[in-house]
């Protein structure tokens, strides 16, 4: 240990307590909590809750393949949901996901199937429509001050009307089994090491940050996080980790469209956390004129994040019609949009902008697909399952307001 | 009343150099109301203009339009000789005119080390957060500021904690003017006393400061002019040892107002007293 003489920079002011020990970070994290700082653990609470109830009303809902299936399902709205994590962080809204990934879905059944063109290129054009899109909402919104509440609720009719129109009569399109493409959606599974790799690699990935952070603010002057503390984070991490994909190794293995899925929440989660444009998202959801009055190119903010979230939603659709193996009416409709959005909502990105992570995606992601898994396997008619979904949104709902009163009252925004 | 004419001031109390701001004839009106009407303001470099008016003023207003929150109705702006159009705030800051607002213009949700290096983070694609962290405090030191920690939201910060933040925010860009609206309304003695050092230290780095108070006595302390708004006008020019009476008279717009006639009923009490006393 390096004794300074003087305090450490943010240590000097003698009403903070400092946690310095591993029981110290405990009481720092009970403390978030108490304050409505809730972060991600009333949804890992209520996925073990709702993983204890349906396994023990079906015991095949716990099975490896069974949650092998569910992470093949998860991808394809998930990215959806990463999209709509980013207007969330702004405190927007875009109710035209479910539809646009219908859409993309459907371009990609007409170009490649219909039109015989190559797969890469009618992925590109579905990508690029999402994009166009997103662009259009953004024009809307900055240029005329339309709302994208109600941008995106027009958007949400006319978009599904050019899925239907592009489809045309038959309505349906079947794409090939045996392509490398459906297969991605519906088989490709990582080699056991790769995934064991995979598993190894963010703990080991912490510990060298955490180390080099701790060097650094020592350098500086400043207070470090224990040593210990890292460690213990990362090796738990580690451990959770490596059991999760044994576990799915004794199904089928971990899909590698789900692998995808944790790639692109990874690096949206580094995009909003140690970037400038993730900043900017944050301020801007937090206080938009604050935000402009600090140099911020505001508009240009606005229409990365709704570009962003049309293009992922095109992505999910081209996951999804992978998954299906087919390019239909039906697609990006029903509860797509629904789930999307709840599924933000669930993993704790807050309605009312500011607040949010990627993560949410994923863990929230994972709520909503255990439960229509489970539902299904009970052999629930849909209407009940619709019911049921609701009620879980709604109580997410009511979490993220408690939350955040209890937030404003603790001075924690 | 003794107002000067706007343009012709004591030229004793000017700087010699050319001013590094000037405003002429900037007018402005939200809708039906005309804040501004016909401003004239010159502002030279290592000089403290103090910006004083009645509640409404224009004071902010004027402050918002140099920053380009608000855009003029009329009138040019010069900055370094040359005329610019201030057409946002990134525009001003990148001109060199920092703001502290009135209303803070802080971000909640973001802890102290994000507002202060909001919109001018150290690189950009992998956040130095150590170095910020550090030059926070430094910022944060100079201004004898009472912020226990740097990693809290603003939300959990006293007004005048967050006040503090504001000058700081301020400082960090290097700008060659800074303009501060009502910077020590919230601020506790010892932190008002480091804001008019703070002032008076850049001032001395040949920096521009406009500061709008309501406080004589700090505006007397660094003031090298005081400008008088009334009614969204130029309503004089004095230097800071022209006497109260006269300010107030500027500010309110005659020379029997709410502030003398309480002044006289205070003494006529006050000798009232001494008589019985006798
Ligand atoms: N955004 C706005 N929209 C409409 N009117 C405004 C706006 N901002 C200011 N005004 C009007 O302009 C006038 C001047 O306001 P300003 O905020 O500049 O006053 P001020 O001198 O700063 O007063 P104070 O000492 O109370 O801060 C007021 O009459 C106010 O109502
Ligand atoms: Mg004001």
């Amino acid at each position: 240990m390096i004794q300074n003489s003087q305090p450490a920079l943010d240590r000097s002011d003698e009403r903070v307590r400092h946690d310095e020990t591993l029981s110290g970070a405990l009481k720092g994290f009970l403390d978030r909590i108490r304050s409505g700082d809730l972060g991600t653990l009333p949804v890992v609470v209520g996925l073990i809750v709702i993983s204890a109830v349906f396994t023990y009303l079906n015991p095949v809902f716990i099975a490896p393949d069974n949650i092998v299936n569910m992470l093949f399902d998860c991808a394809t709205v998930g990215v959806i949901s990463l999209g709509i994590v980013c207007v969330l962080m702004l405190g927007e809204i875009d109710l035209s996901v479910g539809s646009m990934s219908g859409f993309a879905s459907a371009i990609v059944g007409v170009l490649w199937v219909n039109h015989g063109w190559p797969i890469a290129a009618a992925i590109a054009v579905a990508i690029c429509a999402g994009a166009v899109c997103g662009g259009i909402y953004a024009l809307l919104f900055n240029r005329l001050g339309m709302p994208s509440f109600i941008a995106s609720l027009s958007g949400l009719l006319a978009i599904l009307g050019m899925q239907l129109y592009i489809l045309g009569p038959t309505g349906s399109i079947n794409l090939p089994y045996t392509s490398p493409f459906v297969m991605f959606g519906q088989i490709l599974i990582m080699p056991g090491w790769c995934a064991y790799i995979l598993a190894v690699l963010p703990g080991a990935v912490m510990v060298l940050t955490g180390m080099s952070t701790r060097t650094r603010r020592l350098a500086a002057n400043l207070s470090a996080r224990p040593l210990t503390a890292v460690l213990l984070r990362a090796g738990l991490m580690t451990i959770g980790l490596v059991l999760a994909v044994y576990y799915l190794s004794l199904g089928r293995g971990v899909p590698w469209m789900f692998g995808m899925f944790v790639g692109f929440v990874v690096v949206m989660n580094y995009a909003l956390t140690r970037t400038k444009w993730g900043r900017s998202m944050t301020a801007i959801g937090g206080n938009r004129e604050a935000a402009r009055r600090a140099g911020i190119n505001v508009r240009l903010i606005y229409t990365s994040a709704f570009v962003l979230c049309s293009t992922l939603a095109a992505l999910g659709g081209i996951l999804s019609c992978a998954r299906l193996a087919s390019s239909s009416q039906q697609a990006g409709t029903g509860d797509v949009n629904l789930n999307a959005i709840a599924a933000a909502v669930i993993g704790g990105t807050s309605l009312f902008g500011g607040r949010g992570s990627a993560w949410s995606a994923l863990l929230g992601i994972i709520v909503i697909q255990a439960i229509s898994n489970g539902l299904t396997l009970l052999n629930l008619p849909s209407s009940l399952r619709y019911m049921i979904t609701g009620g879980v949104l709604a109580i997410a709902v009511i979490v993220d307001s408690l939350a955040r009163r209890s937030r404003a009252s603790h001075g924690r925004a | 009343m003794t107002n000067t004419d706007a343009t012709s001031q004591d030229p004793g109390t000017r700087p010699a150099h050319a001013p590094i701001l000037s405003l002429r004839g900037i007018s402005k009106s939200f809708g039906a109301v005309s804040a501004l009407t016909d401003i004239e303001l010159d502002i030279h470099p290592g000089e403290v203009v103090a910006l004083v008016g009645d509640n409404g003023a224009g004071k902010s207003t004027l402050v918002k339009i140099l920053a380009g929150v608000h855009q003029p109705t009329a009138g040019t702006i010069e900055f370094d000789g040359k005329e610019v159009s201030i057409a946002s705030p990134g525009a001003a800051l990148g001109l060199g005119i920092a703001t502290v607002f009135q209303d803070l213009a802080l971000c909640e949700n973001l802890d102290v080390v994000a507002n202060l290096f909001l919109g001018h983070e150290l690189s950009a694609l992998r956040l130095d957060e150590v170095s910020m962290e550090v030059k926070a405090w430094t910022l944060l030191r100079e201004l004898a500021a009472r912020i226990p920690s740097v990693r809290e939201p603003i939300a959990s910060l006293s007004g005048g904690q967050r006040q503090t933040v504001a000058i700081a925010r301020s400082l960090l860009l290097s700008p060659k003017i800074i303009m501060l609206d009502e910077p020590t309304a919230a601020l506790g003695v010892a932190q008002t006393a480091e804001v008019l050092n703070l002032i008076e230290r850049v001032r001395d780095r040949g920096l521009g400061v406009i500061m709008i108070s309501h406080n004589m006595e700090d505006v007397r302390a660094v003031a090298d002019r005081v400008v008088v708004l009334r009614l969204g006008r130029n309503n004089g020019i004095f230097t800071p040892d022209a006497s109260n009476q006269e300010l107030v008279a500027a500010i309110t717009g005659a020379t029997e107002n709410a502030v003398s006639r309480r002044r006289d009923r205070k003494a006529a009490q006050h000798s009232a007293v001494e008589e019985i006393a006798l």
